[in-house]
């Protein structure tokens, strides 16, 4: 379990402090993939480094499985990092090294020794998909492959944590989410615990079972990323779900919609967890005398279960459509009339 | 057809002359290599926000080397003579040469090792950190590896200053090449003999060019 409590990081530029870090408490329980999202200069870069201990924080405490990260420093701190090991968004692998050669870095670091190492690096090497480049030099690999080389260094001493720092924000959409089934991949295989940092909400959907907003310093909202998704309460939030939910409720698109289906109502659906998975469009047709006309749908899923809206236009008296909100409503179905201005 | 076109050219005293000029560069550039190497590190490890940020001592070596990266070299020579007469115990021959010629080129080669460090990427040595890295480890499998190329570029530069340092070290007396042009050559006016001095110069240089630039190339694995 990783528990920070109060930790708040101050720097000073020029003649002014800067607070990038602003009394955070956060509870993260081991096994999770837990996700802090924020733009760049939310402090979350900061607050990640804490975490293993490359920043200093100004005041507060991080626990991690019973060892206080902000109390130890020297040889007892350069130990613990061993097992909170770091990926990064720009790889940060040595190119002078084959890919054999870095994974077994942070093993020689341990001091495990060349038999030892080369038997471990085998095995990562086949857990990350890489087979066959060991002997390949950083300047002859993908991007994608280089954050596998990062992934494979980063699990080569048994961590317990492992820290993401936009771990894929310098990757193309398709290699992004290669590497994020391997991070969801290697969570459930080896019950590692991931902290991940970003800036786009698409990695928080896919892969994260709770998410943090963080905005100035400060941990803003805080749950389970479906939770969020459904209901999110903070305008920073809204915008971050805005990124994956996309343009359907800019009031360009309500507008544009509007011309195209003039009558009846145009209702937006939520659906979250199992009632994506319910035929609650038959079950409203066959007891409502409505007409309906789907518009736009889409179901996203995440680490928690599905997630879907749908637009639908509803056609019948005032009285009918009524009712088949209310019904939806008794379902647990978000319904939202869609402005109409 | 030589000996027509070099009809002064003592050829024994010419190859010992030769000898001598190699022995001089290669001992200097040894030492050169080895406290220009420490030098850099203690610049760019205790500079600001670094491992050792420590500005005192960022300072003192800053100083010493810009002071003696500053001064020319035939006047370090002989600043440098009640020293060199303590350490080797006398000021003439190819050893008398080499504190001068050492002393002179170190701080020079220190800062092309600074440049070299400060190129490599930060991450990557944040990246080591975060794997518990001692700052010796960061030294022996970050820094030097990975600035390996400009190490070799650098010392394959310095190396070939030498070669010219050991010649105007020539002019009081350390012998080689340098000694040879100006004492046999310029002033019993046998121009023939200074020709024969730059031709294997020449060809010392680009010796030392080629190995150096192989050896860069063989780094590079970017």
């Amino acid at each position: 379990m990783i528990e920070l409590k109060q930790l708040t990081k101050t720097f000073d530029v020029g003649k002014t402090t800067l607070t990038a870090v602003d009394d955070v408490n956060l509870t993260i329980a081991d096994g999770e993939i837990f996700g802090i999202i924020g733009y760049s200069g939310a402090g979350k870069s900061t607050l990640i480094r804490i975490l293993n201990g490359l920043e200093k924080p100004t005041s507060g405490t991080v626990d991690i499985n019973g060892q206080k990260i902000t109390d130890i420093k020297g040889a007892e701190l350069r130990k613990a990092r061993q097992k909170v090991s770091m990926i990064f968004q720009h790889f940060n692998l040595l190119w002078s090294r084959t890919v054999q050669e870095n994974i077994e870095f942070p093993l020689e670091i341990a001091g495990v020794p060349k038999a030892k190492r080369v038997e471990k690096v085998k095995e990562l090497v086949e857990l990350v998909g890489l087979a066959g480049r060991e002997h390949a030099y950083p300047s002859q690999l993908s991007g994608g492959q280089k954050q596998r080389v990062g992934i494979a260094r980063a699990l080569a001493n048994d961590p317990e944590v492992l820290l993401c720092d936009e771990a894929t924000s310098a990757l193309d959409p398709e290699t992004t989410d290669a590497i994020l089934d391997l991070l969801v991949d290697i969570n459930k295989r080896l019950g590692l615990t991931i902290v991940l940092i970003t800036h786009e909400m698409h990695v928080i959907r896919k892969i994260c079972h709770r998410v943090a907003v963080m905005e100035g310093g400060k941990v803003v909202e805080l749950g389970d990323v479906l939770e969020i998704f459904q209901t999110p309460k903070q305008e920073i939030t809204k915008r971050f779900v805005a990124q994956v939910t996309e343009s359907e409720d800019s009031s360009e698109t309500i507008k544009h919609l509007r011309e195209l289906y003039p009558t009846g109502e145009l209702v937006k659906l939520v659906f979250v967890g199992e009632q994506a998975e319910q035929p609650i469009l038959t079950q409203l047709i066959r007891k409502h005398p409505v007409e309906i006309n789907i518009v736009q749908g889409k179901v996203s899923h995440t680490q928690r279960g599905a997630y879907g809206t749908l637009i639908l236009q509803l056609k019948g008296t005032d009285a009918e459509i009524r009712q088949a909100l209310e019904f939806l409503n008794q379902e647990n179905v978000q319904a939202e009339v869609m402005a109409n201005d | 057809m030589i000996e027509s076109l070099f009809p002064n050219v003592d050829w024994d005293k010419m190859w010992e002359a030769t000898y001598e000029t190699i022995y001089m560069t290669a001992m200097s550039t040894l030492f050169t290599f080895i406290i220009g190497l420490v030098l850099g590190i203690i610049l760019f490890l205790t500079a600001p926000k670094q491992l050792w940020a420590n500005r005192i001592v960022n300072w003192l070596t800053g100083v010493f080397v810009n002071v003696f990266r500053s001064i020319p070299f035939i006047i370090l020579i002989i600043l440098l003579i009640p020293f060199t007469s303590f350490l080797i115990g006398t000021i003439r021959g190819p050893n008398a040469a080499l504190p001068a010629l050492i002393i002179g080129a170190a701080p020079f080669y220190a800062r092309l090792v600074l440049i070299a460090f400060q190129e490599i990427d930060k991450g990557v040595i944040e990246a080591a950190r975060s794997m518990g890295a001692t700052t010796w480890t960061i030294i022996r499998k970050v820094l030097l590896p990975e600035s390996k190329p400009a190490l070799i570029s650098g010392i394959t530069v310095t190396s070939i200053a030498l070669v010219g340092y050991t010649a105007m070290a020539g002019v009081i007396g350390a012998g080689g090449l340098g000694t040879l042009a100006f004492l046999d050559g310029f002033q019993r006016s046998r121009p023939d003999v200074v020709l024969m001095a730059t031709i294997l110069i020449l060809i010392i240089v680009f010796i030392i060019q080629f190995i150096g630039d192989a050896l860069t190339k063989k780094a590079d694995k970017r």
